[in-house]
């Protein structure tokens, strides 16, 4: 499996043998159900879906709660989907844990940032902002957003203000400290994205480039 | 803190071999250096000025006057290259940091003996 969805716990720190200090974060992943199993020939891609964390029946929608009942599978809260090499390999109902991944292993991690709101430049795009003092009063503006006559609009992309922060957001390359398929736990070297409890998606170093 | 978080940090966080020692009490650690591929223990004696932080994350800050100069050190209780903490002296602190102890010489940069009754 290439993959598994988890939630962010927290983080702590543990020490290795000669001393070292590793911030890890503690992710709570699986048990996750195969929902569905998506081939190049009917869906035109090879991928599995997979469910997480229980849910009740009537806070899902009619279309998933059926969905899920096509699948034999209990009420699942969280559907996402992992692409695979070999879909035959898996079957609807299969249950995936943390042991596909070891020690040591490079992951790719996905979380959903923390919101920040409307924020301005100088946070939201790293702008550096005004001299705050010397008669200054360009302390944290935006600046020129463009010229008068040509163009005569402001540029798509141009950075200003705006909500910052609750978006998908990937890390690439990070270390596997510790799984425990017991207790469904996975240690991951430094931080991951998002908020503690919030939904993170564990998978397996992108080597086909899918 | 999460359950889940707080069980990963009992087992990483050392208990067991860390004697009961508190602010103002003068130690003596043990510490596990490296020099290339020797390894060797180094002994640090001196007072206990503060203990910060808790579970794995806990470090203690001693200090000892050495030839004339103030040299303080911050171990975390849970490194493993701490091997051992051992109690030389128990004192006497009426607050949770002694940093008053860093502008003191002689006699009055010392913790009174503790009463152990």
């Amino acid at each position: 499996m290439s993959g598994i969805i988890g939630r962010k716990r927290g983080m702590t720190r543990i020490f290795e043998e000669d001393g070292t200090a590793v911030p890890v974060t503690v992710i709570e992943a699986g048990p996750c159900v195969v929902t569905q199993v998506k081939s190049d020939e009917t869906d035109g891609y090879d991928a599995v879906q997979l469910g997480f964390e229980r849910a009740r029946r009537k806070s899902l929608t009619k279309p998933e709660a059926g969905h899920l009942k096509k699948a034999r599978v209990p009420a699942l809260r969280e559907l996402r989907e992992f692409r695979v090499d070999e879909p035959s390999a898996y079957e609807v109902g299969q249950e995936i844990r943390v042991d596909i991944f070891e020690p040591g292993e490079i992951v790719d991690v996905t979380g959903w940032s923390k919101g920040r709101g409307f924020q301005g430049v100088v946070k939201r795009h790293g702008h550096s902002g005004g001299s705050e003092t010397h008669g200054s009063r360009s302390h944290r503006i935006p600046g020129s957003i463009g010229q008068s006559a040509t163009p005569a609009r402001v540029w798509k992309g141009r950075k200003l203000p705006g909500r910052m922060g609750n978006e998908r957001v990937t890390l690439k390359r990070l270390t596997v400290v510790e799984v425990d398929s017991e207790k469904n736990i996975i240690l991951i070297r430094g931080a991951v994205p998002g908020t503690a409890n919030g939904l993170v998606l564990v998978r397996k170093l992108n080597v086909a480039g899918k | 803190m999460n359950e889940k978080v707080r069980a990963i940090e009992e087992r990483h966080q050392r208990s067991a071999d860390v004697p009961e020692f508190r602010i103002g009490d003068t130690v003596r650690v043990h510490v596990r250096i490296r020099e290339g591929e020797k390894e060797r223990t180094q002994a640090f004696e001196g007072t206990v000025l503060a203990r910060q932080g808790n579970g794995p994350n806990e470090t203690f800050t001693v200090r000892r006057v050495a030839s004339g100069i103030g040299v303080e050190r911050i171990f975390p209780v849970s490194s493993p290259n701490v091997q051992s903490i051992v109690v030389t002296r128990r004192g006497k602190a009426r607050r949770a940091k002694l940093y008053y102890l860093r502008k003191r010489t002689g006699k009055s940069a010392k913790t009174k003996a503790r009463d152990l009754r």
